[in-house]
């Protein structure tokens, strides 16, 4: 694994700045903590010694390295690109979030931080912020939207399991955006002892620049996993966008490789022209502007209001995103499309059935997206769908999705328990 | 409408006049329209000096619970710049005290720093609070105030060095709003812990006039700031006062406060 102590094509200027997206907007109240941040987490950054004890505890406690699987039945199916998997779902936890939330414990550590606060949309952040505070004997409050509280509440009887407080965030839209605006509401009271993991490549300087820097161990991985297991580089890859911290991961390993195209996938939700979705940079609905910290694409109407998000996948439902991103997609560097819950469902279905293989909801958006194209590429020509998490946290959603009689059955008997 | 008058000259005249100025907040849109005019009409009685009409967000990071609700509702309803403008240049040419805009970053930048100013100073508006926007990030928009004659209001905090405060006093102009704590808006805050010496901090670093917020909710917090700052800055206490005694309590409120100042 190669320490990134130089300059990567993936660390912004040094205002936090990727081209016009980036930098840093918080109330004046912030001003020191981010300074120290920043000055910590360069620190670390310079430190070859924090690296590699990241990298040795990911190792040893998280199951790093996480394959990459060669899915020859859907290519079979699909009769092009040969399709390959970069397994982040075998993570402890689940999710790529366990990356970037072991990595910021660790920086906590150096700065002898007691407690830890997060957002979290599907669940999966909190559940490995609180796992992580676990671990290294941290306070942790989570900040989580009522309405993604009740689409994912396996994930919040875990993180009570763990020892995490579960704030239930019951202002706004009740999604990820108002969990964010918690969090940096905490912050500005907590600050001295408190350090906010943010979950996704948003939010002030050095957020975006921190989680892609813990992230890009996904694709600094996957890029050797590629040509050890094909000879050479995939033609496309292809991960979903939330806030854009596994793809920003993924895509960093192969940003210097101008021949891999680089594809975000957002969610379109009912279709991007219901108005119901999260698409921001597919489908040009988004407009830059500045908001929770940073500046960025959002979501939003003619005199700045951000706009209602809704995606089936709670971990993509949110208005902004990670400035990198926002910057590849200005620069033509990566290519963005969205693909509707209908197109999420029916490509996780075939992908459970013919691999064995249980995508998230969030991580199925590529998938989606990566089965669109596969038969228009030859079969000499490879892709690789970054499986950002593992789906069984969605049990419920699914359920739904697929209307699954026996389940309901099962849920009806099981709440008759509870009824008396 | 507009005259060519600063703000700090403005609230210079009344601190001649008197020890203490007073300055109040609403939301514009909540609880509504009509409401946000019977506020301001309570404000002009009691003699209130300085006003911060709020622009609402859906992302209003620097504000506590009440705000936010208020800011949430405010959007339901459908408020827009065009009800906001309105508002506040029929406040200007009615009442005697100094308006001011106070929003966030997006609502700003959507419209552009040139447009923004230009309509501020057309609706009589003396300057700006924008507390997620930094000053370094702030050179256009504050060109275009310069060229309207608008002041942008900067914020001091107590977690800020005394090197961060200097930066800030190097950019202050009007006068400069000091946190009295940290945290967002809405929790009571204890005066007597450190806040006259973190006011002398942000007197080292600037010569405008010093306004002190975040938690002063009683006339006593009022008396308290005599002599500590130049302003002493309401804003949930007065929302709260107006949701539990209406516009008669909401009346009264205002005027015990300002009996503080004179
Ligand atoms: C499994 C999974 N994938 C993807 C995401 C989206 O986040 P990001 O875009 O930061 O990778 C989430 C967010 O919660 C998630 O849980």
């Amino acid at each position: 694994m190669t320490i990134p102590t130089e300059r990567p094509s993936w660390a912004p200027g040094s205002d936090g700045y990727y081209g016009e997206f980036g930098g840093s907007f918080t109330p004046e109240v912030l001003h020191e903590t981010l300074a120290e941040l920043r000055g910590a987490f360069d620190e670390a950054w310079r430190d070859p010694e924090f690296w590699n004890s990241y990298v040795s505890m990911m190792a040893s406690y998280a199951g790093r390295p996480t394959p990459v699987t060669y899915c020859e039945n859907l290519t079979r199916r699909f009769g092009g690109a040969r399709i390959y998997v970069k397994r982040e779902d075998l993570n402890h936890t689940g999710a790529h979030k366990a990356n970037n939330v072991m990595g910021q414990g660790l920086l906590v550590q150096r700065m002898g931080k007691k407690r830890v606060i997060a957002e979290t949309g599907a669940g999966q952040h909190g559940v490995a912020t609180a796992t992580m505070a676990a671990r290294l004997g941290l306070e942790c409050t989570i900040y989580m939207g009522e309405e993604d509280i009740a689409r994912q509440h396996p994930n919040v009887f875990w993180m009570k399991q763990l020892g995490a407080e579960v704030v239930a965030v019951t202002e706004g839209t009740r999604t990820l955006k108002d969990a964010v605006n918690a969090c940096l509401r905490d912050w500005a009271e907590s600050m001295d002892d408190t350090h906010y993991v943010l979950g996704t490549a948003c939010g002030p300087h050095p957020f975006p620049q921190m989680v892609t820097y813990f992230q890009s161990i996904i694709g600094q991985e996957a890029r050797v996993q590629m040509q050890a297991l094909t000879g050479g580089l995939p033609n496309r890859v292809y991960a979903c966008v939330g806030g854009g911290s596994n793809a920003s991961g993924i895509f960093a390993g192969f940003l210097d490789d101008p021949e891999v195209e680089l594809i975000g996938v957002e969610a379109g939700g009912k279709g991007i022209e219901t108005g119901q979705h999260a698409s921001r940079l597919a489908g040009g609905q988004g407009r830059p502007g500045i908001a929770q910290g940073y500046k960025t694409v959002f979501l939003q109407n003619d005199e700045g209001v951000m706009q209602d998000t809704y995606s089936v996948a709670a971990g993509l439902d949110y208005i902004g995103i990670g400035p990198l991103l926002a910057d590849l997609h200005q620069r033509g560097r990566a290519r963005f499309e969205s693909v509707t819950d209908a197109e999420v469902v029916a490509a996780l279905r075939l992908t459970i059935q013919n691999e064995g293989i249980i995508p998230a909801l969030e991580s199925s958006h590529a998938f989606a997206a990566a089965f669109r194209e596969a038969s228009s590429l030859s079969s000499d020509q490879t892709i690789l769908i970054n499986q950002s998490g593992r789906g069984d946290k969605d049990i419920f959603t699914v359920a739904d999705a697929l209307d699954d009689d026996d389940w309901k059955s099962f849920i009806r008997r099981k709440s008759a328990e509870y009824g008396e | 409408m507009s005259d060519t008058t600063s703000l700090s000259a403005h609230l210079g005249a009344r601190l001649e006049k008197k020890p203490l100025l007073l300055m109040t907040h609403l939301v514009v849109g909540y609880p509504s329209l009509d409401a946000n005019w019977a506020m301001l009409e309570a404000m002009d009685a009691a003699g209130v000096d300085v006003v911060e009409l709020q622009m609402p967000f859906s992302e209003p990071i620097a504000d506590g619970p009440s705000f936010v609700k208020a800011n949430h509702e405010a959007i339901q309803a459908g408020t827009s710049w065009q009800d906001y403008f309105d508002l506040a240049a029929r406040a200007s040419a009615a009442f005697g005290f100094e308006l001011l805009f106070m929003g966030y970053y997006n609502s700003v930048y959507a419209m552009g720093a040139e447009r923004f100013c230009a309509r501020l100073a057309e609706a009589g508006m003396k300057g700006f609070i924008v507390p997620d926007l930094p000053p370094e990030e702030a050179a256009e928009l504050n060109a275009a105030a310069r060229t309207h004659g608008l002041d942008p209001v900067l914020i001091m905090t107590p977690t800020n060095t005394q090197e961060r405060l200097a930066e800030l006093g190097r950019h202050a102009s009007g006068f400069v709003y000091c946190a009295a704590r940290k945290g967002v808006t809405g929790r009571q805050t204890d005066l007597s812990e450190g806040v006259a010496a973190f006011l002398e901090r942000c007197r080292e670093a600037t010569s405008v006039p010093l306004g002190l917020g975040f938690g002063i909710r009683t006339a006593e917090d009022v008396r308290g700031l005599r002599g500590m700052a130049d302003l002493a800055i309401i804003g949930t206490a007065g929302l709260d006062a107006w949701v539990a005694g209406g516009p008669e309590g909401y009346r009264q409120f205002l005027e015990s406060l300002v009996a503080e100042t004179l």
